[in-house]
């Protein structure tokens, strides 16, 4: 679809906000399940301690850990609307790629992860690489 | 603290991160394009497809991703988990080439190197910036 099609068919801020809530819900899931794990500890050492029974007990009764759950699902059923109004070629590549991009800022501000130069240069490499993949 | 090298295990789970997510949404989309179209008036089909042999594989490998997913965020930092299970598109490309014969246009050719280089970049550094709970706070004993 070429933008000026795209732009009669759909209101470009209708695209960006089906895009964004693909982006932003699917960010805000992977940063609570990484928190979750974070606070569950490492799963290896808990399996060795307490058998697998014992990991999976650990991670189903950290409150965080569905929270995470919840805004995945959030993301799928909203990449599923998008897809619905959007065109395959744009919304995959966009969402794909920005989720990167969004997840690394995310990882620096509310998990506090140190973030340096060497991450942020392979950032933009791979959300430029998903992208043409994708598109 | 920062874990300046991985120990083989962990990087078996990256990688395993790395393949099972786009071989097992592969095997997903090989085994639902394959049925015949399903309509939420016959919800018992869409069950039934969930036992086709592509499908199951298909689940099985994303049970997998899963579970390695939430095993590598417990040792190590999201940012280093994403951008080095990253070249999991890489794999998919390259099979899709060299296994189903299909073209890949330059862009796509652009993509992988680019992707490549970010993964390259990322994996020989710490996998670990912020330091995790002790092992007492989440596990039961």
């Amino acid at each position: 679809m070429n933008l000026a099609a795209f732009l009669s068919n759909t209101g470009f801020w209708a695209a960006a906000a089906m895009i964004a809530a693909v982006v932003l819900s699917s960010t805000a899931g992977e940063v609570l399940t990484a928190a979750a794990m974070k606070s569950v500890g490492d799963l290896d050492e808990i399996r060795a301690h307490s058998g697998l029974k014992g990991a999976i007990v650990a991670v189903l009764t950290c409150p965080l850990f569905f929270a995470g759950i919840f805004f995945m699902a959030v993301a799928f059923f909203a990449l599923l609307f998008a897809l619905n109004h959007l065109n395959l070629g744009l919304a995959g590549p966009a969402t794909a790629s920005l989720t990167v991009f969004t997840n690394a800022v995310a990882a620096k501000l509310f998990l506090r992860e140190n973030v340096d130069r060497r991450r942020w240069t392979s950032a933009v490499l791979i959300c430029i690489g998903v992208y043409f993949l994708a598109h | 603290m920062a874990h300046q090298k991985l120990s083989l295990y962990q990087t078996m789970i990256l990688i395993l991160v790395a393949i099972c997510a786009p071989l097992g949404n592969t095997c997903l989309a090989k085994g639902m394009t394959s049925l015949p179209e399903l309509t939420l008036a016959h919800p018992l089909a869409l069950f039934a497809a969930a036992f086709t042999p592509w499908v199951a594989l298909g689940i099985a490998l994303l049970i997998g991703f899963f579970a390695s997913y939430l095993t590598a965020l417990s040792w190590a930092d999201l940012s280093y988990v994403m951008l080095a299970t990253a070249w999991g598109n890489v794999v998919v490309e390259l099979l899709a080439h060299f296994c189903l014969h299909e073209q890949v246009s330059c862009q796509r050719w652009l993509g992988v190197v680019l992707i490549t280089l970010g993964v390259g970049l990322v994996a020989p550094g710490p996998s670990q910036t912020v330091q995790p709970a002790p092992l007492s706070s989440g596990a039961p004993r």
